[in-house]
C-alpha cells in the first residue's frame, strides 16, 4: 500500500511515519502503546461513567423506582469494577508513564517493548472478559468480591469477571516491571537519580507496587472462583472456609492499589506545578523519597478495611496508627507543592487549574481518611456514604484530577495540536464545581447514617441526594467537554511545531520534537542540569551530542 | 532525517553512533549489551519477585488451615504418594543442574553441548509431568478430586486401619473421632462429623490440586519455552554461529530455578510433614 509509509515532505514524527492498522496494533513504540492504552480507557471511562449516572438517577429519588435493586446492585458493581481495575489502575502509568516516561528519562523506549505491547493485549483481553461477564447478566457481588456472598451465592459470570481482572492485573504486572527496570537502566548518561523528574519516582514507587502487590489479588480472585467451581472452602464459613482471611488477602493487594492510582497522579502534579509556577519543585528529596514512603508504608495499613467485620481489636489498633503514619509523607507532599506556588510566577492555564484542583480535593479525601482511620469513628462510618465519599475525594478528586492535568499538559506534545484554552478552563471549573457538588453532600449522608450499596432510602435524605444528583450532571458535563474538544482539536485545534510550548523544563519538552520522533531523540542525549532548572534559563536540562566520528582503524575500530 | 533514513535506522538498529551493536543481538533501545544483560537480569528478579508473592498468598491460605484442621489435614497428607513425590523431587533437582550446565554452555557459546543439557532438562521436566498424571490419576480413581464425586472413604478407611480415626455414635448420629492408637489405647482428639471431615479433606485436596496444578502449569511453560531454546541452540550449532545470545538461556536458567524453588516448598508441606 502507498499509503502505508509517510510520504509527506515535512520531518516525519511517531504517528505518522506509518499509519496501517497493524503498525498501530503490533507497535512496540512505548509512545503509540501509550496512546493505545489511551484509546481504550477512554472507552472504560465513559462505560464506567454511565454506570454512574443510572446510579445517581436512582438516587434522585427516596423511592427505589427507576432501578430493582437487583439491577441496581449490577449497576454498582459494573461501575465500580470498570472504574478501578479497567480505568483508573492503568491510567496514568499505562498512558502517560508509556508515553512520557521514557522521554522524561532520555531513553530511546522502555526496556522491553514487546512486554509492554503484551501488556496492552493482556489488559484488552482482559477487559474484554469483563465485558462479556457484564453483557451477559452482569454481576452483583461489589468490586471487593466479598466471600462468601462471591463465592457461594452470587449468580452470573462471576468467575469469567474474575478472570478478566486476573489478565489485567497480569498487564499492571507487566507494566510495572517495565518500569522498574527501565528506571533503573534506561537512564541517559548523567541522568542521575536526584536529576529525574519527580514523575519519574512517583512512577518507581508505583511500579513497586505493582509488581508486589498484584499478584496476592489475583491468586486470591483465582481462588474465589475455584470456590465457585469446585466447592472447596477456603473462604466460605458454611463449607469450613474463613471469609476474614478473603479480606486479609483482598485489602493486602487493594489498599496499596489505592496508590497505584493517586501516586502517578502525585507526580503529575509535580510536574505540572512547577511547570506553571516555573519554580524548582520545593524540597525535591522530600518529594521523591515521600513517594517511596507511600509505597512501602502502603503495605502495612491493609487492615483499616476490616475495623468492623472481625479482626481483632489489637490488630485494629496497629492498623490505625499505622494508617496515620502513611498520611505523612501525603502531607509532605501537600506542602512541598503549596511551598512551590509560593512566590513562583504562577501561569494559569488549564493542567495547572487541574493540578490547584487536586490539591483541594486531595486535602479533603485524606483528611477524611484520618477520620476514618480512627476506630471508634470508623465503627460509625464504615460502610456509610462517607466512606463513598472518602475514596471520591481521593480517587476522582486525586486521581482523575490527576490524569487530566497530564492530558492536557502533554496533549500538544503528544497529538501535536493545542486544545482550545478558554473550553479547557471551564471544564476544569465544572469538574471542580460538579465533584464538590456531586461528593460533599455525600460526607454529610454518610455521617448522618446513609448506608452505601442501598437503592432507596429515607425520605428525610432527599436533599442532600439531589444536590448530589445534580452534581454529578454538572461533573458529567465536565468530562464530556474534553471528550469533545480535545477530539475536535485532532483537527482543527492550533498546529504546535514548537518542541516547548509551555517554556518547561524537562528532556521531553526541550529536546523533543512535538509531536516526537519515532526514535525519540536522534542520539541519546547527556544530561546536565537537574530537573527543574528554571533558575538558569539560558542553560538546557541536556543536549543530544554530535554524531561520532567513526574510526576505522583505531584503537577501538 | 529523511523517512527512507528512518526506515533503515529502524531495521538496522538506531546506530550512527559508532557503538557496537553485536550482530543483531543488541536490541534498539539498547546502548550497550552490559546494559541490555542487566536489564534483562533485573527484569527477571521482578518477574521471580512477582511470583513469589504469587505463590506465597497461597501458601500462607494453606498453612494457616494446615494449622487450624491439623488432625484432618494430616490423614489426608497420608494418601499422598511420598515416593512418587521423592522421585520427582529428585528428577527436578537434577534438571536444575542439567539446567545450569546448559546457561554454562551457552556463556561458552558451545551450541551443541547447550542443546544437549537443555534436552536432558526438558525430558526431566517431562518424566515430572507423566509421573505427576499418574498421581493425579489416582486422586480421581479414589474420589479424592475434589469435584463432584469427592468422598472421603478412602482417607477414614486408612485412618481407622492406622488407628488413627474411630467410627462412634453420638446422640444417634455417626461422628469421627480423631487421635492415636498407643499400646491398643485409644485416645480422643477431636471429634468431628462426617460432613466436617468430608469439607476438610477436600479443602486439604483443593489446595494439594490448586498448588501443584500451577505448579505444573509452570513447568508445561517451561518445557515450551526450553522447546524453543533447544531448537535455536541446534540451529546456531548446525550454522556454526560463533556467537549467540545467551541471555535467554540464563532467564529461562533462572525462571526454572524458581519452579523447581516452589516444588522444594511444596514437596515437604504437602507430602512429608505430618508423617
Ligand atoms: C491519607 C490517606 C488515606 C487514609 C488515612 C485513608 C483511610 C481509609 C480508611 C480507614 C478506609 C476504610 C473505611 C472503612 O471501610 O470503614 C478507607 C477506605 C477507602 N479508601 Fe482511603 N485512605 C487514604 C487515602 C486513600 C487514597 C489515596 C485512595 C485512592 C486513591 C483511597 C481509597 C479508598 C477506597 C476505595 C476505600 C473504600 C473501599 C471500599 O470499601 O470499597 N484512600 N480509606
Ligand atoms: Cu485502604
Amino acid at each position: 500500500m502507498a499509503t502505508a509509509t509517510y510520504t509527506g515532505t515535512d520531518k516525519p514524527n511517531y504517528l505518522n511515519w506509518k499509519t496501517t492498522v497493524a503498525s498501530w496494533l503490533l507497535t512496540y513504540d512505548h509512545k503509540r502503546i501509550g496512546i493505545l492504552y489511551l484509546v481504550t480507557i477512554s472507552i472504560f471511562f465513559a462505560l464506567g461513567g454511565l454506570a454512574a449516572a443510572m446510579i445517581r438517577m436512582e438516587l434522585a429519588t427516596p423511592k427505589g423506582d427507576l432501578l430493582t435493586s437487583d439491577v441496581y446492585n449490577k449497576m454498582f458493581t459494573a461501575h465500580g469494577v470498570i472504574m478501578i481495575f479497567l480505568f483508573l489502575i492503568p491510567s496514568i502509568p499505562a498512558v502517560f508513564g508509556n508515553f512520557a516516561l521514557p522521554l522524561m528519562i532520555g531513553a530511546r523506549d522502555v526496556a522491553f517493548p514487546r512486554l509492554n505491547l503484551l501488556s496492552w493485549y493482556f489488559f484488552t483481553a482482559g477487559a474484554l472478559c469483563v465485558l462479556v461477564a457484564l453483557f451477559r447478566g452482569g454481576i452483583d457481588t461489589g468490586w471487593t468480591f466479598y466471600t462468601p456472598y462471591s463465592s457461594s451465592f452470587a449468580k452470573g459470570e462471576v468467575s469469567l469477571a474474575i478472570v478478566g481482572i486476573f489478565l489485567a492485573g497480569f498487564a499492571s504486572i507487566f507494566t510495572g516491571i517495565n518500569f522498574l527496570v527501565t528506571i533503573h537502566k534506561m537512564r541517559a548518561p548523567g541522568m542521575t537519580w536526584f536529576r529525574l523528574p519527580l514523575f519519574v519516582w512517583a512512577m518507581y514507587a508505583t511500579s513497586l507496587i505493582q509488581v508486589l502487590g498484584t499478584p496476592v489479588v489475583a491468586i486470591t480472585l483465582l481462588l474465589v472462583a475455584v470456590e465457585r467451581s469446585f466447592r472447596i472452602g477456603i473462604f466460605d464459613p458454611n463449607l469450613g472456609g474463613d471469609p476474614i482471611l478473603y479480606q486479609h488477602l483482598f485489602w493486602f493487594y487493594s489498599h496499596p492499589a489505592v496508590y497505584i492510582m493517586i501516586l502517578p497522579a502525585m507526580g503529575v502534579i509535580s510536574e505540572v506545578i512547577s511547570a506553571f509556577s516555573k519554580r524548582r519543585v520545593f524540597g525535591y528529596h522530600f518529594v521523591a523519597f515521600s513517594s517511596l514512603a507511600i509505597a512501602i508504608i502502603g503495605f502495612l495499613v491493609w487492615g483499616h478495611h476490616m475495623f468492623s467485620t472481625g479482626q481483632s481489636m489489637y490488630a485494629g489498633i496497629v492498623f490505625s496508627f499505622l494508617t496515620w503514619i502513611v498520611a505523612i509523607p501525603s502531607a509532605i507532599k501537600t506542602f512541598n507543592w503549596m511551598a512551590t506556588i509560593w512566590k513562583g510566577r504562577v501561569h494559569w492555564e488549564t493542567p495547572m487549574l487541574y493540578a490547584l484542583g487536586f490539591m483541594g480535593l486531595f486535602v479533603i479525601g485524606g483528611l477524611t481518611g484520618l477520620h476514618l482511620a480512627a476506630m471508634a469513628t470508623n465503627v460509625h462510618l464504615t460502610d456509610t456514604y462517607f466512606i463513598v465519599a472518602h475514596f471520591h475525594y481521593v480517587m476522582v478528586g486525586g486521581g482523575i484530577m490527576g490524569y487530566l492535568a497530564a492530558l492536557h499538559f502533554w496533549w500538544p506534545k503528544m497529538t501535536g495540536r493545542m486544545y482550545p484554552e478558554g473550553w479547557g478552563k471551564l471544564a476544569a471549573l465544572l469538574v471542580f464545581v460538579g465533584f464538590n457538588l456531586t461528593f460533599f453532600p455525600q460526607f454529610i449522608l454518610g455521617y448522618m447514617g446513609m448506608p452505601r450499596r442501598y437503592h432507596s432510602y429515607p425520605e428525610e435524605w432527599a436533599v442532600l441526594n439531589v444536590l448530589s444528583t445534580a452534581g454529578s450532571s454538572v461533573l458529567g458535563l465536565g468530562y464530556l467537554l474534553p471528550l469533545i474538544y480535545l477530539t475536535w482539536s485532532l483537527k482543527y485545534g492550533k498546529v504546535v511545531t514548537e518542541r516547548n510550548p509551555w517554556g518547561a523544563r524537562g528532556l521531553e519538552w526541550e529536546l523533543v520534537d512535538t509531536p516526537p520522533d519515532p526514535h525519540n531523540f536522534e542520539r541519546t542525549p547527556i544530561v546536565t542540569r537537574p530537573a527543574y532548572d528554571y533558575n538558569h534559563p539560558e542553560e538546557p536540562t541536556g543536549f543530544v551530542p554530535k554524531p561520532r566520528p567513526v574510526v576505522v582503524g583505531g584503537k577501538d575500530g | 532525517m529523511s523517512v527512507k533514513e528512518l526506515e533503515k535506522s529502524a531495521t538496522l538498529e538506531h546506530a550512527g553512533d559508532g557503538h557496537f551493536h553485536g550482530d543483531g543481538i543488541l536490541g534498539e533501545q539498547f546502548e550497550t549489551l552490559e546494559q541490555q544483560n542487566t536489564s534483562y537480569l533485573i527484569g527477571m528478579w521482578a518477574f521471580i519477585v512477582q511470583e513469589v508473592l504469587f505463590f506465597g498468598a497461597i501458601f500462607t491460605a494453606y498453612a494457616i488451615y494446615r494449622f487450624k484442621y491439623v488432625l484432618e489435614f494430616t490423614l489426608a497428607h497420608h494418601e499422598l504418594s511420598v515416593p512418587i513425590g521423592t522421585l520427582n523431587t529428585f528428577v527436578l533437582l537434577f534438571s536444575s543442574y542439567t539446567m545450569a550446565r546448559a546457561v554454562r554452555a551457552a556463556m561458552q557459546n558451545r551450541h551443541k553441548k547447550q542443546a544437549f543439557y537443555l534436552l536432558l532438562t526438558f525430558l526431566f521436566a517431562g518424566v515430572f509431568m507423566v509421573n505427576k498424571y499418574f498421581e493425579y490419576g489416582a486422586k480421581f480413581e479414589h474420589h479424592l478430586f475434589p469435584g463432584g464425586d469427592y468422598d472421603a472413604h478412602t482417607i477414614v478407611e486408612h485412618a481407622e486401619k492406622k488407628g488413627e480415626l474411630r467410627v462412634a455414635e453420638e446422640n444417634g448420629k455417626e461422628v469421627y473421632e480423631l487421635g492415636k492408637t498407643r499400646d491398643g489405647q485409644f485416645t480422643v482428639f477431636k471429634k468431628v462429623t462426617p460432613e466436617e471431615f468430608e469439607q476438610r479433606t477436600r479443602l486439604f485436596f483443593g489446595f494439594y490440586f490448586v498448588m501443584t496444578g500451577l505448579h505444573g502449569l509452570h513447568v508445561l511453560v517451561g518445557m515450551i519455552i526450553i522447546a524453543i531454546l533447544i531448537g535455536r541452540a541446534w540451529i546456531d550449532h548446525m550454522k556454526n554461529k560463533p556467537v549467540a545470545d545467551y541471555m535467554p538461556v540464563e532467564m529461562t536458567g533462572l525462571y526454572w530455578h524458581l519452579v523447581d524453588i516452589v516444588w522444594i516448598f511444596l514437596f515437604p508441606l504437602l507430602y512429608l510433614i505430618g508423617r
